[in-house]
């Protein structure tokens, strides 16, 4: 399983090979619905599977023709993957399936210490959750698109037949409702995407990574492909001698085995149940208390604009790697000319979920000496300055010279990207409806998928170390203001239990405004880790 | 400044003691914390005493001996099972030791499983016996004692609090007010550096350079050539052991890994102890020996204030040799998830990495003793969970704290001893 070889081939990516999923959200399909189901007959199981033919990359092209409305050829479409446990109940033998990652294997709610480094306890502990576990935890999930309800209600109701006669039962068919690229708290969702190298032009770790990119090596996504590191992420290999492995493909390295994980993804699914009228009351509470207009909070927590703008003095237009000009104005700007979060807070969720750094703090970029100083962890600080700044006093003043260790706390975020592919679910509220005593629960949430090619360094290191981390970035007492779970940390008897539900905003005036007691606003009600299988994979997991 | 010190004693584990060793160290700690010492525990109530940091039980139980085999029988596939006792302290290690011997009457109970211990023997003469020193030692912040953790810690929390009771004002005001709420919380003044220890370390520090200057100054021709030549012959033999050394491959063990994870995340900060095989033949070692000097030097005396490299999440870590110098092991104490050190690490210092362990068997293939290594990503976290092993008793002085916890407390209490300051204590 090593992986090395700078030298060897780069043969074409196979794009009938990919479920679509990995370039695309089905965004011109309105509907969706996840199907949750759970093997009964293996065997008929596995005929069913074989009469399948999800969606790929090919077949994309006849999507996107209908966005533009000439022809709608595809007006369906479906997405397979699959548990850990799903695979067994399949019929794959336990040596297989153990060489699928660990975490996988274990699965979201296998392990306590996963749980409790996920924020997967108190309210959103695995025992409370509507799937996930025991004979509730899914073999399969199959995702369901159509161009608009009523078709997509006749896909479902004939898709579940086909499943339920296929050998399989079905735990939930979680509906979804498309709220127009916004989420149940009103702010515009998935604006910041990662980029793949789809071409594969990109050469990690050059000097180039020493500042931030978007630009992402496939092997972050698809498995058995080269990564961040230039290196093949672990994935299922199988001898040529193993049990119809010659369905599969060659795999790049090393010679002699087949790939069953080649151009397959880990999708990590949770559903997150969001209290749209516990935030709306309890930001106009808290903005009430310090006298600021509620957006300026809510934006704050978010870290960007109700509309999706970027927040005041951040400077846009910055040119990235792998952000595109149009999305120049959305995405065109990096933390480093605010680095004590005077414009977007430290803690605010977009800074959480994708910190925006580079393989090194400001510097590095001056000639060999001032890079070998960086590596060395001697840096002189450095800060750009905001051209125009509508803050009352200047933007730094600090006066150390060398750089604080906090302004070099987060890791590098290009191992540490996730593709975002989930929709909302529930009624759609506006905050003002929100905020009316009288509003029953709108029930909406987000059914978060992603896709990764390490849960364990991607998925689980942003939701760990970044989103539920009371710690991030040097600051202290607080999460995430959207999805914490405010859960004490550490606790006793370690500790004397300590507070995790502050909200920090160093930019508020007339001084630095902090909130505490932020109630918990997001809880998790199920989640699973899949295996996105390449098509010839499925073939072969469908196989006798 | 108190200047910190640490205490590791090592002691042979008598070979049918292993298991009942355990169980008694399992009763130091907190009932359903495996690992996580109770302060008050009755064997070594480490809450007791006001200079520990750091404190840990090991008993060090090579998981790895079996990969030797990739070097046929250039080493013994049997090694002695050893107890670890590792303090971090302020203040001279050899004191807190008699101190310890003093107040824990019961050490004995523990150390009676390790051979040459029993009823009869003096206690105090027996540890310091089996003290080592480590081959190298980092402490982020030489001179902060746990005194002044805690009371920095206290006006934090005190401040904190008063900031959200303070109607907003401006910030010379404020500072006012700020200071006025404080003013009930002592603060234990800095002692000053013992003279002694001032010497040693500059002592320690100039050795190394005056030494090299004095051969350059003297004979700059046979210092310079022997320099190149020497260079010249590490590189070659570098080379020829970096493509000949075996390839062992390391597995992933499930339930291993589910069991030392067991013991992590309870606290911001966790433990990591990991031991292993130094590489047969006089070149590895002496390439380690040689590092981890250079490393204990730039920890003593460039690394003082933070950080370690880039890496600012360590509190205190520690290189020790075993076995005539066969085996050693490493001991750390890390802010956040295992799986971000590890990242950290990697990304921030791969270098540091693979020269301080490169030299050890099954160690994923480097490249000119600095590159690849570490970077073959999955390979090294796989190493390195397959040479870690359980902590058994771990204590901190001050759970919730992190090494940047400590470092903006200080300077928030820097601020507050100055007379005046600018507007810039915005960040808490």
């Amino acid at each position: 399983m090593k992986a090395k070889a700078k030298t060897m081939t780069r043969p074409e990516v196979d794009k009938s090979d990919i479920q679509a999923i990995a370039k695309t959200a089905f965004n011109s399909l309105k509907g969706a619905r996840y199907m949750l189901l759970r093997v009964i007959e293996p065997h008929a199981a596995r005929r069913w599977l074989r009469g399948l033919a999800p969606a790929n990359l090919d077949d994309l092209d006849r999507v996107k023709k209908n966005v533009d409305g000439e022809t709608s050829t595809v007006e369906d479409a479906y997405q397979i993957a699959f548990t850990a446990a799903g695979l067994f109940a399949l019929g794959v033998s336990e040596v297989i399936v153990e060489r699928f990652s660990p975490e996988f294997v274990e699965g979201m709610a296998g392990d306590k210490n996963r749980s409790l480094r996920l924020g997967d306890i108190g309210a959103n502990a695995p025992e409370h959750w509507c799937w996930g576990i025991g004979d509730r935890e899914p073999h399969i999930l199959l995702i369901l698109f159509s161009s608009d309800d009523t078709r997509l209600e006749t896909y479902a109701t004939w898709m579940q037949n086909q499943a339920q006669d296929g050998g399989l039962s079905v735990i939930e068919v979680l509906p979804t409702s498309d709220m127009g690229d916004v989420e149940p708290f009103g702010f515009v969702d998935g604006i910041s995407q990662p980029n793949f190298d789809w071409d594969r032009q990109r050469m990690p770790g050059t000097k180039a990574d020493r500042d931030y990119t978007n630009l992402l090596a496939l092997g972050e996504l698809l498995l058995g492909h080269r990564n961040e590191y230039g290196l093949l992420t672990e994935r299922p290999l199988l001898a040529a001698s193993e049990k119809n492995s010659a369905i599969l493909p060659k795999a790049l390295h090393p010679p002699g085995n087949r790939d069953l994980g080649l151009n397959g993804s880990y999708l990590v699914y949770r559903q997150l149940a969001q209290d749209v009228r516990g935030f709306w009351r309890w930001v106009a509470k808290e903005a009430a208390r310090v006298g600021v207009p509620m957006n300026d909070l809510s934006e704050a927590m978010v870290g960007r604009r109700i509309n999706g703008k970027p927040l005041d003095d951040l400077i846009l237009g910055r040119s990235i790697q792998g952000v595109e000009a149009q999305d120049s104005h959305l995405n065109g700007f990096l933390y480093d000319t605010d680095p004590d979060g005077l414009s977007c807070p430290i803690g605010a969720h977009i800074r959480r979920a994708n910190p925006r750094t580079g393989d090194a703090p400001d510097g590095g970029r001056q000639g060999p000496l001032d890079n070998l100083l960086v590596t060395l962890g001697l840096t002189v600080r450095r800060i750009r300055r905001a051209t125009s700044s509508t803050l009352p006093w200047p933007r730094n003043t600090t006066v150390w010279p060398f750089l604080r260790s906090q302004d070099d706390a987060v890791a590098s975020a290009r191992f540490h990207r996730i593709l975002r592919r989930g929709r909302e679910y529930g009624e759609k509220i506006s905050p003002n409806a929100a905020l009316d005593s009288a509003a029953p629960d709108p029930k909406a949430g987000i059914h978060f998928l992603c896709l990764n090619a390490n849960i364990a360094r991607q998925f689980e290191f942003v939701q760990g170390a970044w989103i539920a981390s009371a710690k991030f970035a040097a600051l202290t007492g607080e999460q995430d203001p959207l999805l914490g779970n405010r859960e004490p940390f550490p606790t006793a008897p370690i500790a004397k239990p300590q507070r995790t539900n502050g909200f920090s905003r160093p930019g508020a005036q007339p001084h630095c405004g902090y909130a505490t007691e932020l109630p918990q606003f997001v809880e998790v009600r199920g989640g699973a880790y899949f295996f996105l299988p390449g098509l010839t994979a499925l073939k072969w997991i469908a196989s006798d | 400044m108190i200047p910190q010190d640490s205490l590791v004693v090592v002691a042979k584990i008598r070979p049918d003691c292993v298991n009942g060793l355990q169980s008694l160290l399992t009763t130091m700690n907190f009932a359903n914390h495996a690992g996580f010492a109770d302060p008050a525990n009755p064997l070594v109530s480490f809450g007791t005493f006001e200079t520990i940091h750091f404190a840990r039980f090991v008993v060090l139980a090579d998981n790895t001996l079996e990969d030797r085999a990739a070097y046929g029988q250039q080493l013994p596939r049997c090694e002695p099972t050893y107890l670890c006792f590792m303090v971090d302290c302020d203040g001279e290690a050899d004191e807190l030791l008699a101190h310890l011997v003093q107040k824990a009457n019961r050490l004995r109970e523990i150390f009676e499983h390790c051979e040459g211990c029993d009823g009869t023997t003096d206690m105090l003469i027996w540890l310091r016996a089996h003290r080592v020193q480590p081959m190298a030692s980092y402490v982020n912040w030489v001179g902060r004692t746990v005194v002044q953790v805690k009371e920095e810690a206290r006006l934090h929390c005190a401040l904190r609090q008063a900031l959200s009771g303070i109607p907003q004002r401006n910030p010379q005001q404020l500072f006012a007010q700020l200071r006025q709420s404080i003013t009930s919380l002592p603060l234990t003044p800095i002692p000053s550096t013992p003279l002694a220890w001032r010497i040693r370390n500059l002592t320690h520090m100039l050795l190394p350079l005056l030494l090299a200057a004095a051969c350059l100054a003297l004979f700059p021709i046979i210092t310079i050539a022997l320099l190149v030549v020497a260079l010249l012959l590490f590189v070659i033999a570098l080379r020829r052991h970096e493509q000949a050394d075996p390839i062992v491959d390391q597995p992933y063990e499930r339930k291993k890994v589910a069991l030392l994870r067991d013991g992590e995340d309870h606290d911001v900060t966790n433990q990591y102890t990991a031991m292993g095989s130094i590489k047969p033949g006089r070149f590895r070692l002496w390439t380690e020996i040689v590092i981890l000097y250079g490393v204990n030097w730039v920890a003593r005396h460039i690394f003082t204030r933070g950080s370690i490299g880039r890496i600012g999440t360590i509190h205190f870590a520690h290189w020790v040799f075993l076995d005539q110098r066969r085996r050693g092991f490493f001991c750390s104490n890390y802010d956040g998830g295992h799986e971000a050190y590890m990242d950290d690490f990697i990304n921030k210092a791969g270098f540091g990495l693979n020269l301080s362990f490169s030299s050890f068997i099954a160690y994923p293939t480097t490249d000119w003793l600095v590159a690849k290594g570490a970077w073959l990503e999955q390979d090294f976290k796989r190493f390195q969970r397959h040479h870690q092993i359980p902590t058994d008793v771990w204590y901190k002085a001050y759970p919730g704290l992190t090494a940047r916890d400590l470092a903006r407390n200080s300077r928030i209490r820097n601020g507050f001893e100055k007379a005046i300051m600018s507007d810039d204590e915005i960040r808490r």
